[in-house]
């Protein structure tokens, strides 16, 4: 933890505070958490109670253009839905979905990473050839793989209502690799240094070793790459929505926004795509930054 | 050097036999393949007779065998939801696929690696810096949406290029080409610079680290010092030192456009093997999710297999069978 | 004696980061005879790589010259541009870096690195170069040097790549050399071997050599005078064998008194309290005084300047001179 907080504390400011693409990425990112978190206080309609839908709004261009509604701040969609409110709701579901796979792909991701680094032999042989395997195809096709599997499994009828654990649970299994190498690495370095075997020269037990001495050491490292694959699972969970194999229109996140936007395309209706896609892309841009930034700022060598 | 080739074939194969069990894995245990076929009116004894003739009562290691046996031919059985061979299926939608992929990949490389060399060389030229900036959105947007945009600016806009499918194509024996069309190509514009673009930032986003990295090598300041023009010491030297790493991920890059194409493919309705993939997902069609699965997997491996022997081509060091670089 | 080959004049070098621009070079002055070999001694961090670098123009970002002049063979090359520096390089002075290992581009045959290096410079064409790099490898000693031209760097050992190295700052037959730690990476047996063909190859072509080194031993065995570089400045110029023999400076007499060779009467290792200060860090006044057993208050005050005596010079105004 000294590390981290030693890290944390000077350096990482200093860079921060000289750095206004970071800044201006953690504000829009910060905003559009916010507005996730509190959609249902501040979106002006809530787009899941469809008695307060009325086809009667629907394809509402923005306020802005000939014939908006003044309801309607960027538009409706073919349903009468305001989009505002829907890229709120939209937005809460995506990035729930991009933090519980992220979090699940790190779970995953570190502890066979410690217990690989830490046993060695042949458990360390099988994880580390599973993660070869896995890291020869792109993300996205184990993902979908995953994602088709959990289908046949869950039968063709019962998927609805669970899309969002399905996704979690493909896009989780297919970013763990990055976390278990990095770990592994870390703790091969760190299990031949004299406090590890200090601590074990008094007895305590592998678990605790691994948890409280070597987990400490590795957590630099980690935190870039989860902050990273943030990034990568808001576009891998807006790309399996605009897939059709992600959550469902009746629970919209915002790539499924997208892909039912993307049917008014050609009638001109521009407004249903674009502004969903403009904030999927905000978001992902933006935590792409804060990313990027925090890898060159604790690997300043790389600048 | 023979046993590096050795190592890296064997390699290869070790990657292949797995994703056959896990396509067969797949086929066989996930979700129950008769109740897939079938619709609910099907009697029990029906559905027994099936069964057996596919051989699905059989022990497990015969039915793998069966499954490797049959893999090995690429026959993966019928498709659920088109109820014709998976084979059949795959190869028609190979020859599109297989083009947009080799359009994206030259577009990627041809405009990659000299943006990434001169952001390289450069870094704090004002190009360097926006094209850094560029690039950064570039990773960021997911591929979907700079489809759709193209679509709405040079499709429904501007009307210059058409919004989806292939145009014309030609037959040529068992192969469907648009590439000898005017349409053909116009349709291939869009998909292929969507596709190509992820793969060109990271191409050229790595050469530019590499080129960064080699800059700062002992041997480019002694190039220096030797009083060697800045050409041949951006080109001859570091450039060719850098071609090593990027090589591989170029090579890996090319196998993830064939991944990619998925996205694409559903953006533009381009009929390649990826909307096949798709709609099989969506219908947890195994039979086609298993075939395609391998099919990946052969093109994946084919290719880390060639770049591994490109190296041998580039690094004398390999080449000896001496220190791996 | 004639005009110097070469003339550093108070060289300032500063490093450009967010804590300031720091001061690595604070006016280093020498300078040397045609065929001459000069020593640059020092512990790591003094600044003598830097000197060797900032007469080439080869200064790693975010380092640049501030202040001082050089001049070589008569004329200022410290604010030359870059393609006039360039020509300078490796035609008339010539290179040599501490790690052989890595200064040979791992990707190209050696011949063509000579050939290439010639032909930059030279206007031959690809078979009299081809000829000039057989020769030039014969003469650092490869045996066999038609048959070398093809091979490549790693097949090698780090004695023979330094060989070659050796070949390359030489191969346009430069009036200077600046080998920088020439010796430091390789096996001790080595070392003396590259020292002496060093030295050799220096005299048949009437070369300078600024022989940057650690290692007092070398300088011993190669140098002809000496210069001893302290925290950014020279605190000692001379003679080797007077240096060596009487050191005048503090510092000097602290740094013969660490090496066993030298003093055989001797029976403890001298050993200097304290460290050098680090850039950034250096205190007003003569930076050694912190850890010098003669400092007195006034050398606090100004850093002291360069006293001559002779063919020797120190910067110490507490010491008289020897």
């Amino acid at each position: 933890m000294n590390r981290l907080r030693r890290i944390l504390g000077s350096d990482l400011l200093w860079s921060f505070t000289r750095s206004p693409g970071a800044m201006i990425a953690a504000t829009v990112a910060f905003g559009l958490c916010l507005c996730a978190l509190f959609a249902p206080l501040i979106a002006p309609q809530n787009p899941f109670d469809l008695a307060s839908l009325d086809l009667m709004d629907a394809r509402d261009p923005p306020v802005w253009l000939s014939g908006g509604d003044h309801r309607f701040l960027l538009g409706s969609d073919s349903q009468g839905r305001d989009i505002l409110s829907a890229i709120f709701f939209g937005a809460r579901i995506s990035i729930g979905v991009s933090l519980a796979s992220v979090a699940l792909a790190l779970v995953i991701g570190v502890s066979l990473g410690l217990v690989a680094g830490y046993f060695g032999g042949r458990v360390e042989a099988i994880v580390m050839r599973a993660a070869d395997v896995q890291l020869t195809f792109p993300a996205i096709l184990t993902a979908l793989l995953i994602n088709g599997a959990a289908r046949a499994v869950l039968g063709p009828g019962r998927v609805a209502g669970s899309e969002f654990w399905v996704l979690v649970i493909s896009i989780g299994l297919s970013f763990w690799v990055q976390y278990a190498r990095t770990v592994r690495a870390s703790t091969l370095v760190e299990r031949h240094k004299d406090y590890v075997a200090a601590a074990r020269l008094i007895g305590a037990s592998a678990p605790r070793i691994m948890f409280t001495h070597v987990l400490p050491n590795v957590l630099g490292p980690v935190l870039v790459i989860a902050t990273i694959n943030l990034a990568l699972a808001i576009i891998t969970e807006a790309t399996l929505s605009f897939l059709g194999v992600g959550l469902p229109p009746s629970q919209p996140s915002l790539g499924t926004l997208v892909r039912t936007g993307n049917d008014y395309l050609m009638s001109g209706e521009w407004w249903i795509v674009f502004f969903p896609g403009v904030a999927l892309a905000a978001l992902a841009l933006s935590v792409n930054i804060i990313g990027d930034w925090l890898r060159d700022a604790l690997n300043p060598r790389l600048r | 050097m023979l046993h590096y080739v050795l190592k890296r074939i064997g390699g290869a194969i070790l990657v292949l036999v797995v994703v056959a069990l896990i396509a067969f894995v797949l086929f066989r245990f996930v979700g129950d393949p008769i109740n897939q076929m079938v619709g609910q009116d099907v009697s029990v004894a029906d559905r027994e007779r099936l069964r057996q003739m596919l051989g699905l009562d059989d022990s497990i290691v015969v039915q793998l065998a069966r499954f490797l046996w049959n893999a090995l031919h690429f026959d993966f059985g019928v498709s659920y939801q088109f109820k014709e061979k998976v084979t059949t299926l795959v190869a028609a939608r190979f020859p599109a696929t297989f083009e947009l992929s080799l359009a994206a990949s030259i577009f990627a490389i041809v405009v990659g690696i000299p943006v990434g060399a001169y952001t390289g060389i450069r870094p704090k030229a004002l190009m360097s810096r926006a094209f850094m900036a560029l690039s950064l959105i570039g990773v960021s947007l997911p591929t979907f949406l700079i489809g759709i945009l193209l679509i709405y600016v040079f499709a429904v806009r501007l009307q210059w290029l058409p919004s989806y499918g292939r145009g014309e194509t030609v037959q040529i024996g068992f192969w469907r080409t648009g590439f000898l069309t005017k349409s053909g190509l116009a349709a291939l514009v869009m998909p292929s610079i969507t596709l190509g673009l992820f793969q060109l930032t990271l191409i050229a986003r790595l050469v530019r680290a590499e080129m960064l990295e080699v800059m700062r090598a002992d041997f480019i300041r002694f190039a220096r010092a030797r009083g060697l023009s800045e050409r041949a010491v951006n080109f001859r030297h570091a450039l060719k030192n850098t071609l090593v790493p990027v090589v591989t991920i170029i090579g890996l890059q090319i196998g993830s456009i064939v991944a990619f194409s998925i996205i694409t493919e559903t953006v533009f309705q381009w009929p390649g093997m990826g909307l096949l993939f798709i709609t099989s997902v969506q219908n947890a069609d195994i039979p086609v999710m298993a075939a395609y699965l391998m099919m990946v997997a052969i093109i994946f491996v084919t290719i880390n297999l060639t770049v591994d022997l490109l190296y041998l081509a580039i690094d004398p060091r390999i080449r000896l069978g001496s220190a791996q670089a | 004696m004639s005009e110097p080959l070469l003339e550093v004049d108070r060289l300032g070098v500063e490093f450009v980061t967010r804590h300031g621009d720091l001061r690595a070079l604070d006016g280093v002055s020498f300078s040397m005879a045609q065929g001459e070999i000069l020593g640059l001694v020092g512990e790591s961090g003094a600044g003598k790589s830097l000197t060797g670098r900032a007469i080439i123009g080869l200064i790693d970002q975010p380092g640049r010259i501030c202040g001082g002049t050089i001049t070589f063979e008569g004329r200022r090359i410290d604010n030359l541009r870059s393609a006039d520096l360039r020509k300078l390089r490796g035609k008339r002075i010539g290179t040599i870096f501490q790690d052989p290992l890595t200064s040979l581009d791992p990707l190209q045959r050696i011949g063509d690195q000579l050939v290439e290096t010639i032909r930059a410079h030279l206007p031959l064409n690809a078979a009299q170069a081809r000829e000039k790099a057989i020769a030039l490898l014969g003469e650092v000693g490869l045996p066999a040097a038609a048959d070398r031209m093809r091979a490549w760097p790693h097949e090698f050992s780090g004695g023979m790549r330094q060989r070659v190295v050796i070949a390359l700052a030489l191969a346009c037959d430069p009036s200077l050399l600046i080998a920088d730690e020439p010796t430091t990476a390789l096996d001790v047996s080595v070392q003396a071997q590259i020292i002496a063909l060093l030295r050799r190859l220096a005299r048949a072509h009437n070369a300078s050599v600024l022989l940057v080194t650690h290692d007092m031993g070398v300088i011993a065995e190669a140098a002809d005078r000496v210069a001893v570089m302290y925290a950014g400045r020279v605190v000692e110029i001379g003679p080797v064998a007077d240096v060596i023999a009487r050191p005048w400076h503090p510092y000097s007499r602290g740094l013969m008194g660490s090496i066993p060779s030298l003093r055989e009467e001797v029976d403890r290792l001298t050993q200097i309290p304290g460290a050098m200060p680090r850039i950034g860090a250096r205190p007003e006044g003569c930076a050694y005084a912190p850890r010098c057993p003669k400092a007195e208050p006034r050398c606090r005050m100004a850093a002291p300047p360069m006293i001559e005596a002779g063919p020797r010079a120190a910067a110490c105004i507490v010491e008289p001179a020897p």
